[in-house]
């Protein structure tokens, strides 16, 4: 009997480190974050707050920076997520009909994953930005075909976005492209020779053989994918700066943490309402695209 | 009369077809590389122009016949980069070093050990994975900034030493380890702890080695909560350091200095993965999270 008890404490034991750090820094956290958002009026000087209510979460939908962040980051998502899963694929499926240099490619194309996002994104800055010395290469290249000179940093709002959403996509391309590549690769191949006795054509083929079969796969791309883009933030900071709000190109997480630290910051009662609407809006696409999925992924 | 087939005919033009497939998958192949490459050979390119070469060309050039080290020596001297390497390799180690040792005997008691409410407790671990950090953030900023931690190692290091997906994996692994070999160490004696360190660590060491890769990514490249936390340059990791030499450091011009700085904080992490390519990739394919 003893025996057991004994057990007992000491399977406990070995979790308490990690119960104690999930507790400090996730759980209660989780919890307080739901009270700051309720708190109104907080004064995070004196620590205290005038009452109770849902005034922050009207204060925030009302915030036009709040809803210039909305704007941009569904626009990001709405563009990036189907781009780079679909360009993933194509190139999944290029480097899966090739043999020579297939483990070449692969290994470049993964490199974006190991580099640090503000680093590459000064680069792409430069690479993008007109200055009084230079217009940059890409309006060099623009050039060559009779395109105007546009700044992509500090100009109009569309070419903004655009480098934001090819950044973006240069980014998450590696960790969809790995995903594809293995599931493409674990397709029986039993299914292809069937298909090459029946000289199916090959669109055919890649329509009612590989799709379906790899069809999971893309869905969890596509998830991951509409969960990771709306909590874009490092990506704009690396090509706009910290100050996201003069640039116009705020996301949802940067408000969040404007709220809470720098010169806007000192407010962590809005700040969590943000972050609560946000995650409510993770919520709410993960759920459809889940019942989606349903209908459609063959497993 | 009946018309031949020619089956000569028919086989070339399928090989002619098999070949211009070819030829156009290797050309958007390629295209793709190259637009992955570019900007790492622009910024090693512009990293060794001089500041007079590099602002003069107003049409930038493809090549440079004078190279120069002098922007790395500008990197290290100008702004403090050798102590934001050095932090964030203080940053890395601990933080992985901890980690390992809160998520072991985690992984070990829900793996192994049979005690009251182990399920439950498994349970609401997995539950704690759909937590996003954005929403954390918030309290743990307010937390460690009335514990007086900011501008610390200790307020940096602390919420990010746990991870429930990695004890998660870790807990997968260790109970593929048979049965077996758990009962035959009771047999003769072993303890529960001994049993860990001396067979069940040595066997999953491809996994553990798996976790601290990408640990060690995130920890190079978080940006985030470094920049909640510090705003003392002493402190700094090499992502704040590069956000202020972008604002701040070397006189906003000096891009080719800039360029040296996000070569040197670039290549260590490009060459882990180059040593541990299948490692990296087969550990970001079952838990990877960016994208």
């Amino acid at each position: 009997m003893t025996g057991k008890k004994n057990n007992n404490l000491k399977g406990w034991l070995y979790l308490l480190p990690a119960i104690l750090f999930l507790g400090c820094f996730l759980v209660y956290p989780l919890i307080d974050v739901l009270i700051y958002s309720v708190e109104e009026g907080y004064n995070s000087a004196s620590q205290t707050y005038t009452g109770i209510g849902l005034y922050n979460y009207s204060y925030v939908l009302r915030d036009p920076y709040f809803l210039q962040a909305v704007k941009n980051t569904f626009l990001l998502v709405i563009i990036t997520v189907p781009l780079s899963t679909g360009i993933a694929l194509l190139i999944s499926l290029g480097l899966n009909a090739i043999k020579p240099l297939r483990k070449l490619y692969q290994t470049i194309y993964f490199l974006p994953y190991v580099t640090n996002t503000l680093a590459v994104g000064l680069v792409f800055m430069i690479l993008f930005k007109r200055t009084a010395y230079t217009d940059g290469l890409v309006n060099l290249m623009l050039r060559w075909f009779g395109a105007g000179p546009v700044d992509f940093i500090d100009g109009p709002y569309w070419a903004k976005m655009f480098v934001l959403c090819f950044y973006t996509i240069w980014v998450v391309m590696p960790f969809k492209v790995l995903i594809l590549t293995s599931a493409l690769a674990s397709v029986n191949p039993e299914y292809y020779a069937a298909a090459r006795m029946d000289s199916t054509r090959s669109f055919r083929v890649f329509y009612k053989i590989t799709l379906p079969m790899i069809s999971p796969m893309i869905f969890y791309l596509v998830i991951t994918g509409f969960i990771g883009a709306f909590k874009a933030y490092s990506d704009a900071v690396a090509l706009f700066g910290t100050d996201l709000n003069a640039a116009g190109m705020n996301t949802i997480v940067g408000y969040v943490y404007d709220m809470l630290y720098g010169s806007s910051g000192g407010y962590p009662s809005f700040a969590s309402a943000a972050a609560l609407i946000l995650f409510a809006i993770v919520l709410t696409i993960t759920v459809i695209n889940l019942m989606i999925s349903k209908r459609h992924v063959h497993y | 009369m009946e018309k031949k087939i020619d089956f000569d005919l028919i086989e070339r033009r399928a090989a002619a077809r098999k070949r211009a497939f070819r030829a156009v998958d290797y050309f958007f192949l390629t295209l793709w590389a190259l637009i992955v490459l570019f900007p790492f050979y622009w910024m090693l390119l512009s990293s060794v122009k001089t500041y007079s070469a590099y602002n003069s060309e107003y049409i930038p050039r493809f090549i440079t016949l004078a190279p120069t080290l002098e922007n790395y020596r500008e990197a290290f001297t100008a702004v403090s980069l050798g102590r934001y390497f050095l932090n964030t390799i203080i940053f890395t180690v601990i933080t992985t070093a901890l980690m390992m040792v809160v998520i072991i005997p985690a992984a070990f008691a829900f793996a192994r050990l049979e005690f009251a409410g182990r399920q439950i407790a498994f349970t609401l671990f997995l539950s704690l994975m759909m937590i996003p950090s954005e929403l954390v953030v918030i309290t743990n900023f307010v937390t460690i900034t009335n514990l007086h931690l900011r501008n610390t190692f200790t307020g940096l290091i602390l919420p990010s030493v746990t991870s429930v997906f990695y004890i998660y994996l870790l807990k997968e692994n260790f109970e593929q380890i048979p049965d077996e070999l758990y009962r035959a160490a009771k047999v003769d004696g072993t303890g529960d702890f001994k049993y860990l360190t001396r067979v069940m660590i040595p066997i999953s060491k491809p996994t553990l080695v798996t976790i601290v890769i990408l640990k060690v990514i995130e920890c190079w490249n978080s940006y985030v909560w470094p920049r909640l936390i510090t705003d003392d340059a002493r402190y700094f990791l090499v992502s704040n350091g590069i956000q202020e030499i972008r604002e701040n450091g070397f006189g906003r011009e000096n891009i080719p200095a800039m360029m040296a700085a996000v070569v040197v904080v670039s290549a260590p992490l490009i060459a882990l993965f180059l040593i541990f390519r299948n490692k990296v990739m087969a550990g970001v394919s079952r838990g990877g999270t960016k994208g």
